[in-house]
């Protein structure tokens, strides 16, 4: 029984791209400390979901609530939710023109209005967390992908999100490297933090997930612990969609 | 805290909620988003209402349309004058060449411009187009210059107008095209020396004004003459702007020699060919089909640059333009006559720059289904 | 264990041998051609008893300048003729530049405007003054200048005290005084004031976080020190107004109808062009660098200020000089509507000198220099803010 108000809550959130019903009737309670995994086939609206939560995706209908502020267009509830919510994306995203260390204390100086001295210690400490520390006067692209993506976990940290987003964060990697990856967001995991996790590494799944939900054509079709999901999934499309990627 | 995994029931999909389709939706959207959008509206509205109207009374509802000069001039403020064109047009399109013979500008530009645009449809890009072009320029001049077949001989200080502008724009890139690879290929060599030359000569052309190179051929060119000598103005401009073009071309097929990933050439020479061998048949084809949109750039830069010569004294479209216009009767109405000209070449450029997008895509949709 | 030592072996068909056969082959050909050429030309000049050499520079000219920036009468010498006519290229350059480069811009963002009619209206610009040759264009806008604007005494009066008829554009000008001088010290002294605060500024922020306004206050900063410089200097107001006569326009500032043609066609020819070099710039920022800054909480001024202009501004750089490059080789063409530029009265001179060699020469190397100058710096800003990669 859990008396705490969940710290995101869709509500009966629909969302079209022009004629195109992406989203239909989400109804999802996310609980604080809670780590989820979304999967499903491409164009089932998983990315379109994850994204609606900071705002990234506007939804046209229904209630989005997160952390107790609605997602309207008011552009101050956008910042304050901006603040507190971390995203990860496929493309990694980093800023090229700036170093590591750069990228990682841009946001802390200049939304968070820190001084100098401790976005940078904030900064230090992330890329500790990510191991990734003698890269710091690096420049992104001088780094491999999985170095890449670190950082990028990193830089999303140094706001000190309560809630962390990734959308497919190893898909873009090759596979020597997702491992690194995975490991650190397991390590997060660890940590007590809000996930949200847009993947098809199932493995990462089973050992991290408190629940895994299967999305296709723009609604939930389930959702349940990794142990239920995997072993006895209730619907036929979850188990034609098992079968296709745990084939190997 | 895990759900228990309910059983869905499909939902089908809906249509979007009105607000956001149709024609009001997207004018509210693309028009009066926001304070700064309405504003820019509001101001662009206001300064086409202001200057269309007035615009379009005095080129199409008050303007007179036949070659009369009372009766323009008695609309002189109020309307255009476009009878100013039929009245001139074949002076301005054709320069001082002798009115009787103009059938036979008009035939060689219709056929160069036939060619031209077969030119352009991939069914003709074979090896024997190259032929065919040699041909067509072959009896461009013979049309043009006459002295055989019966046709009466023009001299070339008489060509002028549209039939000029083709002819210096077609035959100065003809020619530079070749004279552009070897500059490429050139530049591109290991040999310093020539190295150097290459571009030292890109270098130079590049720097200086086109303007700047048809004074140095027009008055420069007669000195290198052997003694007694003498050489047609018209061939000094054309050979001014053939090295002006090269310069620019072979800056255009370098970018495509390094756009050519290296292994191209490796597996070239892995096979045994030699440098000319690799060069013609395996680098070039791929090298020039990277560059084609580029290519057609600089025909089109081409085509406008020809009006230089204008200050050089040959009759080219814009030249024969100040010269038909000299009339002092005709003199008041020669915007309409330079609106006139600029139109032709706006539809020659603009077709030719479509013309460069649709291959770019072509081009870049070949590229990727490899 | 180290390397042996290189084998020196000749072979006559290695390719270094080849090689500098090729190279001697070239060079010999190329000489053989010169000289040719150069004996061509000499007989020639002989023949017709023109002389060569740069002695012409120190003699007198014997013709006089429209317009120019500094005094020159037809007594004085061909060299600074042609340092005149070279001022006013600079001149008619510079002031192009600084126009295309704001109407470029603004056309350049119009084109991806989101407002359909600022969109299309931009496009239609950009398309129709790219296709139409330049001194066509010239030759519209001098016909415009010169015949169809009023006769000077009937001159147009846009803003008090600004003149513009068929003999140009006449304006206010400031009489210089020594007054001025404070003026100029206040605005060296507000720029310095501007670079201060926003160097302080910044130390602000990087010390406590803490993140101050640095537009306004500067611009403010600047006003106010340059008045109070005037008001110092003694708060000279004279202005040389231009006073409307019954047949003339006396006083002021003037430029010349060809003057205004060059600027005004060089300007709106050269926007276009610019135009699609900021497009591409700004088109050329991937849209997840936009994502990326909104997902961590930028606003859209700072994502814009500190994320995607220092991206942009890499690729518009190097061809955005290029076409500052092409204005100023451009305005060569004012030789075709009289204004007197480097070009221009290197023909004049060369029409009466008969030095055709050493007057082409000439405008040659100017041009070639300033080319030459800003590809190197080109290349040095190139090298410094290229995004590093592996």
């Amino acid at each position: 029984m859990d008396k705490e108000a969940p710290i995101i809550k869709f509500d009966g959130v629909n969302k079209w791209y022009g004629q195109f019903h992406v989203l239909r009737d989400i109804k999802l309670d996310v609980a604080r400390g809670e780590r989820i995994v979304i999967c499903g086939p491409s164009g089932s609206g998983k990315s379109t979901l994850i994204r609606c939560i900071n705002r990234l995706e506007e939804h046209q209908s229904g209630h989005l609530i997160v952390d107790g502020v609605e997602l309207t267009d008011d552009v101050k509830a956008i910042d304050a939710i901006r603040r507190e919510v971390g995203m990860v994306f496929q493309q990694f995203n980093l800023f090229p023109h700036l170093t590591v260390l750069e990228n990682l204390t841009l946001a802390p100086m200049w939304v968070g209005k820190l001084p100098k001295k401790e976005a940078e210690e904030r900064a230090m400490q992330q890329l500790k967390r990510v191991r990734i520390v003698e890269q710091a006067a690096k420049y992104p692209l001088q780094l491999s992908g999985g170095q890449q993506q670190r950082v990028a976990i990193a830089r999303a940290l140094c706001l000190t999100p309560k809630i962390m987003l990734f959308d497919e964060p190893t898909s873009a990697l090759d596979p020597e490297m997702i491992n690194e990856v995975l490991d650190t967001m397991k390590e997060l995991a660890g940590q007590g933090i809000t996930m949200l996790c847009v993947t098809h590494e199932m493995g990462f799944a089973r050992s991290v997930a408190d629940r895994v939900i299967f999305m296709d054509e723009g609604q939930i079709i389930e959702e349940n612990t990794p142990e239920e999901f995997f072993h006895h999934p209730k619907s036929d499309r979850t188990r034609d969609f098992l079968s296709k990627i745990l084939a190997h | 805290m895990a759900s228990s995994g309910a059983v869905f029931s499909p939902i089908p999909p809906r249509a979007a909620p009105v607000a956001t389709q149709g024609l009001v939706a997207w004018l509210k959207r693309s028009l009066f988003d926001g304070y700064a959008n309405s504003l820019a509206t509001l101001v662009t509205l206001l300064v086409l209402i202001w200057l269309v109207p007035p615009f379009f009374n005095w080129s199409a509802v008050n303007a007179v349309f036949a070659p009369d000069n009372t009766a323009c001039r008695a609309a002189q403020e109020v309307g255009a004058c476009w009878g100013v064109i039929v009245e001139k047009g074949r002076l301005i399109l054709f320069g001082r060449y002798p009115y009787a013979e103009q059938w036979r500008p008009l035939l060689a530009c219709a056929m160069l411009i036939a060619l031209l645009v077969a030119s352009c449809l991939r069914l003709f890009w074979r090896a024997w187009l190259a032929g065919l072009w040699i041909a067509a320029l072959a009896i461009f001049l013979v049309l043009m210059h006459g002295g055989t077949f019966g046709l009466t001989p023009v001299e070339t200080s008489r060509w002028g107008g549209f039939p000029l502008t083709l002819m210096l724009s077609v035959v100065s890139l003809a020619v530079a095209f070749p004279l552009a690879i070897f500059v490429a290929l050139g530049r591109s060599s290991k040999l310093p020396a020539i190295r150097t030359i290459c571009v030292l000569y890109v270098e130079l052309i590049r720097g200086v004004p086109l303007i700047s190179v048809l004074f140095m051929a027009s008055f420069m060119f007669p000195l290198f003459m052997p003694q007694g000598m003498t050489i047609d103005v018209l061939l000094r401009v054309l050979a001014g702007m053939t090295l002006f073009a090269a310069a620019y071309l072979a800056e255009v097929v370098r970018g495509g020699l390094q756009a050519l990933p290296k292994g191209q050439l490796e597996a070239a020479q892995s096979l045994g060919l030699s440098y000319w061998q690799a060069t013609r048949m395996i680098v070039l084809p791929q090298a020039l089909r990277l560059v084609v949109p580029a290519i057609v750039n600089t025909f089109i830069s081409t085509f406008k640059d020809t009006s230089l010569v204008t200050i050089v004294s040959l009759y080219d479209l814009t030249g024969a333009l100040q010269l038909a216009l000299g009339d002092a009767e005709w003199r008041k109405f020669f915007l309409e006559g330079q609106l006139f000209v600029a139109g032709v070449y706006f539809v020659f450029c603009f077709a030719m720059s479509r013309y460069s997008r649709w291959v770019e895509a072509y081009l870049n949709t070949g590229m990727r289904r490899q | 264990m180290a390397a042996p030592p290189a084998k020196r072996s000749f072979h006559w068909r290695s390719k270094a041998f080849r090689g500098v056969l090729y190279q001697v082959v070239a060079i010999t050909l190329i000489a053989a051609a010169g000289a040719y050429l150069l004996s061509n030309t000499l007989g020639n000049m002989r023949a017709r008893g023109i002389k060569s050499g740069f002695d012409f520079i120190t003699q007198p000219a014997g013709f006089g300048i429209g317009e120019s920036v500094i005094p020159f009468d037809s007594a004085e010498s061909y060299g600074k003729a042609f340092l005149v006519g070279l001022s006013n290229t600079f001149r008619v350059a510079i002031l192009g530049v600084v126009m295309a480069t704001l109407l470029g811009t603004l056309l350049g963002i119009g084109r991806l405007s989101r407002n359909f009619l600022v969109r299309s209206l931009s496009s239609a610009y950009v398309d129709l003054i790219r296709n139409v040759p330049l001194l066509l264009q010239l030759f519209i806008w001098y016909f415009l200048m010169t015949e169809r604007l009023p006769s000077i005494e009937e001159a147009l009066q846009p803003l008090p005290g600004v003149f513009f008829s068929k003999n140009g554009l006449q304006f206010p000008h400031p009489i210089w005084s020594p007054g001025h001088a404070g003026t100029l010290i206040g605005l060296c002294v507000g720029l310095l004031g501007c670079w201060g605060w926003s160097r302080f500024a910044r130390l602000r922020r990087e010390a406590t976080g803490r993140i101050l306004p640095v537009l306004l206050p500067a611009m403010a900063i600047l006003f106010l020190l340059t008045a109070l410089g005037w008001v110092l200097g003694g708060a000279p107001g004279g202005l040389d107004l231009p006073e409307k006569t019954e047949i003339n326009v006396v006083g002021g500032g003037a430029v010349t109808p060809e003057f205004l043609t060059v600027l005004l066609g060089l300007t709106v020819y050269t926007a276009a062009y610019i135009a699609e070099v900021v497009r591409a710039g700004i088109l050329s920022v991937p849209f997840g660098q936009h994502e990326a800054s909104a997902a961590l909480g930028l606003s859209r001024g700072q994502a814009l200020r500190l994320v995607q202009l220092p991206q942009a501004l890499r690729v518009i750089i190097p061809p955005m000089t290029n076409q500052y490059l092409n204005l100023t080789k451009n305005s060569s063409l004012a030789v075709a509507v009289g204004y007197p530029d480097l070009v221009s009265i290197s023909n004049t001179s060369l029409n009466q000198t008969g030095r055709a060699i050493e007057c082409i020469a000439l405008v040659m190397a100017c041009y070639l220099t300033l080319s030459l100058l800003t590809s190197a710096a080109m290349n040095a800003y190139n090298k410094r803010a290229s995004i590093k990669e592996r």
